[in-house]
């Protein structure tokens, strides 16, 4: 059993397991579709649980590395990596690694799963064997693209869950669910594509620079820690990758494709997107666009570029979703507003803030998912998102009240949520770097409570006035059993944040490190040069 | 493997050797000609379910020959046919082609009322024109192999002589043809007149001397040649004629079109600029540059406003011609291979996207207009599942052969310092998400209409739905298997390398 956690072979089998088990779910028809995507869900989730406790902090494992042709063996801070060869000729591999950062989106990932399935229980009745085996295709793509450490390997799943995102959102979604389905589509195919092309630049500079044709994410970062690549270089492929990588969290103004493809996916859709494939556009950020291009990124313009986005983000999704009638819209926005908070606090380049920034993904990968699941059983009740149909639930649905509001105080931040912790350490971070940034950020705390509590009211503590609000069923087994765990994950996080901190320690302070040197390169390199304040990209 | 057999082309026996598989499949043709004459009753019957199978055996027969001319080594170099990887390539490609159209063309004849046996004899007859064309080493071989194939295509085109889009298509791409035939032979006579041979490897020495003495013959003759294979290949500006001839043809013979007869119009390329006249790449790549270039964005753009799917997939190839064009300019540095392998998932994807389209058609109607597909990935799961997998990988999205052909394509052309065309060519692909996206939407996200009485979609034979599997699944090994052909495609294109110092084949990767 340890050799199995020990090797990736464990990441194999996450990877790979949701796609047998989509085909299982196809081929157990619409009846029995929905209990074999749950058993796989558990087991995909009780698989990857032990890696919380097989993950050794200081763990790391070598991996092969072109030098002039020569294949040598470096130790990288990865573990369970494998390296096989897929398409040697071009210096493809199999190439599977994970740090403390990718754990904790493999496992927000794995846990997300099979909560999910239980959401879309009843809420998913018409070709129920295509949904769940989208839904499980959909997992594969999601858990590849957070260990994949080849860059070709990674587009391949980076582009390829869109595909069951796109069927989840075209055929299950609302209304005007084709057109969601092709902006999102369509938006962050734009951006994949640009970042292939920025890959397949630095394929030929590696290839040119080591003599071996590589994809090696280890090889890609050779070539800036070498200073192998003009500043300009490295900020025209940084663009390349950050576009992709904006277009995803999003970073505004790019977020246009959210608030549809939230409001018309399915449950299920929504949870996954806000859940975890927006924290893929941020993992991108930490994963590849910082350490492969250090200078672009720590550069004037992109910090200055980052925070103002960050923020304006922050503030301007905050009012835009005051004033949303829908209240899935406004779910949707909080995201964009959330996620600001993870741009902030990734380019603080302290490690403060990049533990805040990987803590609120966690965070608000637990709350947002959670505020979906409530939303979808409101619907399933009363066939409605519009705010001003509900009311006085806390009287006719006390239990449902009760969690919505405590997930509404969890995506606020009270203290005591994992929000509070996650979304104070950005803070301190930022402060600690860019002061005024931080301050204007923090009102973003305030809008949080300004966006979410009348939405609160009006749902849950407003007169029980519509007959249709009163008929309902209060939360049943099911609905509080996929409820449960996230509760107490939030509470837990926000009360001992440690066991989360210590894992992801190490990775962070390694980038953090890294940051602060380049920032530091770069000052110097613009001093020298006489204007920090134009310095060129 | 078979040991290696030594071929010297200055003698006539030796021929025989160097082109069994055409000699096969030519006799086979005959063959399965007057079966079909004496199986059958009289004149008016439909031809006999044997004949597309004897066709397609012939076609696995010309096979064998095929890779039995791996074993044989050509020692003189100057003969009229090449006998080289490449060829043997090129050859299955075109085999493949054959066959796919004969299987998807099953269901459609019958339905159609023209099920005569001289379809199937005439498309092994156009297999052996492009077989020759890859083949020929000599631009007279090249012409005749051009005229075996296109004559054997004019016909085909208008074989289904009650419909009088069939007719007009046929007309239109006769005419044409004839026109770009004409170019074409213009083109070699000016060539002839530059370099005292027809000889591609005559030629191709004497290219760089003919160009320092200021030859406008010969740039004359070879921007001719380019002018008659761009029609060929249906390069914008010279494809006016292919969305009509593609539209109006049989499907079955659109998809051998746009599939077989493409790919040999650009073996023919290959062998005429690529190896014979790369001495003068920097001239003919100025006008390769602007032909993959406008075809890449215009072709993709008039995609975008088809209502016909048929018409679409036309538009579809045409751009791919435009990605194989940059190949091509690129084939100084892999282009060649990463030619011959988009080529091969080319084949398999758009062979099998026309086997799509005549699944869903009826007998009163080819049923290829958008409306026609709403629900149809409901209704037939498994024909959904592959024309998604065929769409995807023309639009060239991860998980199909497209991804890698594409990816290929790109490699080369930056490899190359063709940067304008790789970015050309990734907007291009963007364009073309859309229309292949569509075509997903509306499979499975659209309500079906009710049917009209007696419209509903034929029932499809089982060896139409073998081969539009058959594709799907090569479509998808060829991604996650890529080493393999890979590896084949680079040796195959190495072969081609000229004897003449100056080639520009010494350096492919």
């Amino acid at each position: 059993m340890q050799a199995f956690y020990d090797s990736h072979w464990v990441l194999t089998f996450l990877i790979f397991f949701p796609l047998a088990g989509a085909a299982a779910a196809f081929l157990a028809g619409d009846r029995g579709a929905r209990q074999v995507a749950l058993w796989v869900g558990i087991v995909e989730f009780l698989v990857s649980l032990p890696l919380f406790w097989t993950f050794d902090r200081t763990g790391s494992c070598p991996q092969p590395t072109v030098r002039g042709g020569m294949s040598e063996q470096v130790s990288q801070a990865m573990q369970n990596c494998v390296a096989a060869p897929w398409i040697p000729e071009w210096g493809v591999h199999y190439r599977l690694g994970m740090d403390g950062i990718s754990l904790f989106m493999v496992l927000l990932t794995t846990l997300l799963l099979p909560l999910m399935v239980l959401g879309s229980w009843t809420y998913i009745r018409e070709r129920q064997k295509w949904f769940y085996a989208m839904l499980l295709a959909l997992t594969t793509g999601v858990v590849g693209v957070f260990v994949a450490l080849d860059m070709l390997l990674f587009y391949v799943f980076w582009e390829i869950m869109l595909i069951p995102m796109y069927f989840l959102i075209g055929i299950w979604g609302g209304r005007e669910r084709i057109y969601a389905a092709v902006k999102f589509f369509l938006y962050t195919t734009v951006g994949s594509l640009l970042m292939l092309v920025a890959i397949l630049y630095l394929f030929f500079k590696a290839q040119a620079l080591f003599g071996t044709p590589t994809f090696s994410y280890f090889d890609f970062q050779q070539l800036a820690a070498g200073n192998l690549l003009s500043l300009r270089e490295q900020g025209l492929l940084f663009l390349g990758f950050a576009l992709a990588f904006a277009i995803k969290v999003p970073v505004f103004p790019f977020h246009t494709w959210l608030p549809h493809a939230h409001v018309q996916a399915p449950t299920a859709g929504s949870v996954i997107l806000a859940g975890v494939l927006l924290k893929m556009g941020t993992y991108g950020f930490i994963r590849f666009a910082l350490p492969l291009f250090p200078l672009a990124a720590a550069s004037d313009t992109t910090i200055r570029l980052a925070l103002v986005l960050g923020i304006v983000g922050i503030i301007y999704a905050a009012m835009v979703a005051a004033v949303q009638p829908n209240a899935k819209k406004l779910v949707a926005y909080t995201s964009v507003a959330h996620l600001g908070f993870v741009i902030l606090g990734i380019f603080a380049f302290n490690l403060q803030g990049l533990q805040g920034a990987l803590l609120v993904m966690i965070g608000h990968g637990l709350s947002t998912p959670m505020l979906f699941f409530l939303l979808g059983m409101l619907y399933e009740r009363r066939h409605s998102y519009e705010i001003e149909d509900f009311g006085g639930m806390a009287a006719s649905i006390p239990v449902f009240a009760t969690v919505l509001v405590f997930a509404a105080m969890a995506s606020i931040a009270l203290p005591g949520t994992a929000g509070f912790v996650s979304e104070f350490l950005v803070l301190v971070g930022t402060f600690r770097s860019y002061p005024i940034a931080a301050l204007i950020a923090a009102t973003g705390v305030i809008f949080a409570a300004f966006y979410m509590l009348p939405m609160v009211q009006q749902t849950v503590f407003n007169a029980l006035r519509s007959p249709a609000n009163r008929d309902i069923p209060d939360l049943n087994g099911r609905e509080i059993a996929l409820l449960a765990p996230l509760v107490a994950l939030i509470l837990l996080i926000g009360v001992y944040p440690k066991p989360f901190l210590d894992r992801m320690d190490p990775a962070a302070r390694r980038l953090a490190d890294g940051m602060e040197n380049a920032r530091a390169t770069y000052v110097a390199m613009s001093a020298s040069m006489g204007n920090v304040a134009s310095a060129p990209r | 493997m078979l040991a290696e057999r030594a071929l010297d082309l200055s003698r006539q026996s030796d021929y025989l050797w160097a082109l069994l598989p055409e000699i096969v499949l030519s006799l086979w043709g005959m063959l399965v000609l007057m079966v079909d004459v004496f199986q059958k009753g009289n004149r008016s019957e439909p031809s006999r379910p044997i004949i597309p199978w004897l066709a397609v055996a012939g076609l696995v027969a010309a096979g064998i020959a095929n890779a039995y001319l791996l074993g044989f080594q050509d020692t003189s170099g100057a003969g009229l046919v090449a006998v080289d990887r490449f060829r043997v390539f090129a050859n299955f490609i075109f085999l493949l082609s054959g066959a796919l159209a004969i299987f998807v063309s099953m269901a459609y004849l019958d339905r159609r009322g023209i099920n005569r046996g001289e379809f199937h004899v005439l498309v092994l007859y156009a297999v052996v024109g492009m077989m020759l064309m890859a083949a020929s080493r000599d631009l007279m071989l090249m012409f005749i192999a051009l005229e075996v194939m296109s004559v054997s295509i004019y016909v085909l085109v208008g074989f289904d002589r009650m419909d009088p889009r069939s007719s007009e298509g046929a007309l239109k791409y006769f005419l044409l043809g004839a026109f770009s035939s004409a170019f074409f032979l213009y083109g070699i006579a000016l060539t002839f007149g530059a370099a005292g041979s027809t000889n591609l490897s005559v030629i191709g020495p004497t290219v760089a001397g003919a160009l320092q003495d200021g030859n406008l013959m010969l740039l004359a003759g070879a921007a001719l040649l380019m002018v008659g294979l761009g029609f060929k290949v249906a390069a914008v500006p010279f494809h006016v004629w292919t969305p009509d001839a593609y539209d109006g043809a049989p499907t079955p013979v659109t998809a051998l079109m746009s599939t077989g007869v493409k790919a040999a119009a650009f073996a023919a390329f290959i062998r005429v600029f690529g190896v014979a006249f790369s001495g003068m790449y920097e001239y003919w790549s100025q006008i390769g540059f602007w032909l993959a270039a406008l075809t890449m964005v215009v072709a993709n753009l008039i995609a975008l406003t088809q209502g016909s799917l048929k018409r679409m997939l036309a538009y579809s190839s045409i751009a791919h011609a435009g990605y194989l064009l940059v190949a091509l300019l690129s084939a100084q540095t892999g282009g060649a291979a990463a030619f011959l392998f988009y080529l091969l998932v080319y084949t398999l994807m758009t062979a099998g996207a026309f086997g799509v389209l005549i699944a869903n058609g009826s007998g009163v109607s080819e049923r290829v207009t958008l409306e026609d597909y709403a629900g149809f990935g409901w209704r037939h799961p498994l024909l959904g599942a592959a024309f998604s997998v065929f769409l995807l990988s023309l639009a060239g999205f991860p998980l199909t052969g497209g991804f890698i052909g594409k990816l290929y394509i790109l490699r080369a052309a930056l490899e190359s310092g063709l940067q304008p065309l790789a970015v050309i060519l990734v907007m291009a692909s963007l364009v073309s998400y859309f229309y292949y996206l569509r075509v997903i939407v509306v499979m499975y996200m659209q309500p079906a209409r009710a049917e009209a009485a007696g419209a509903e979609p034929a029932r499809v034979p089982a060896a139409t739905r073998f081969a539009i599997g058959a594709a799907a699944a090569a479509v998808l090994v060829v991604f996650f298997m890529a080493s393999w052909p890979l590896g084949w495609a680079r040796e195959s294109a190495a072969s081609l390398t000229p004897r003449t110092e100056t080639g520009l084949f010494g350096v492919n990767r």
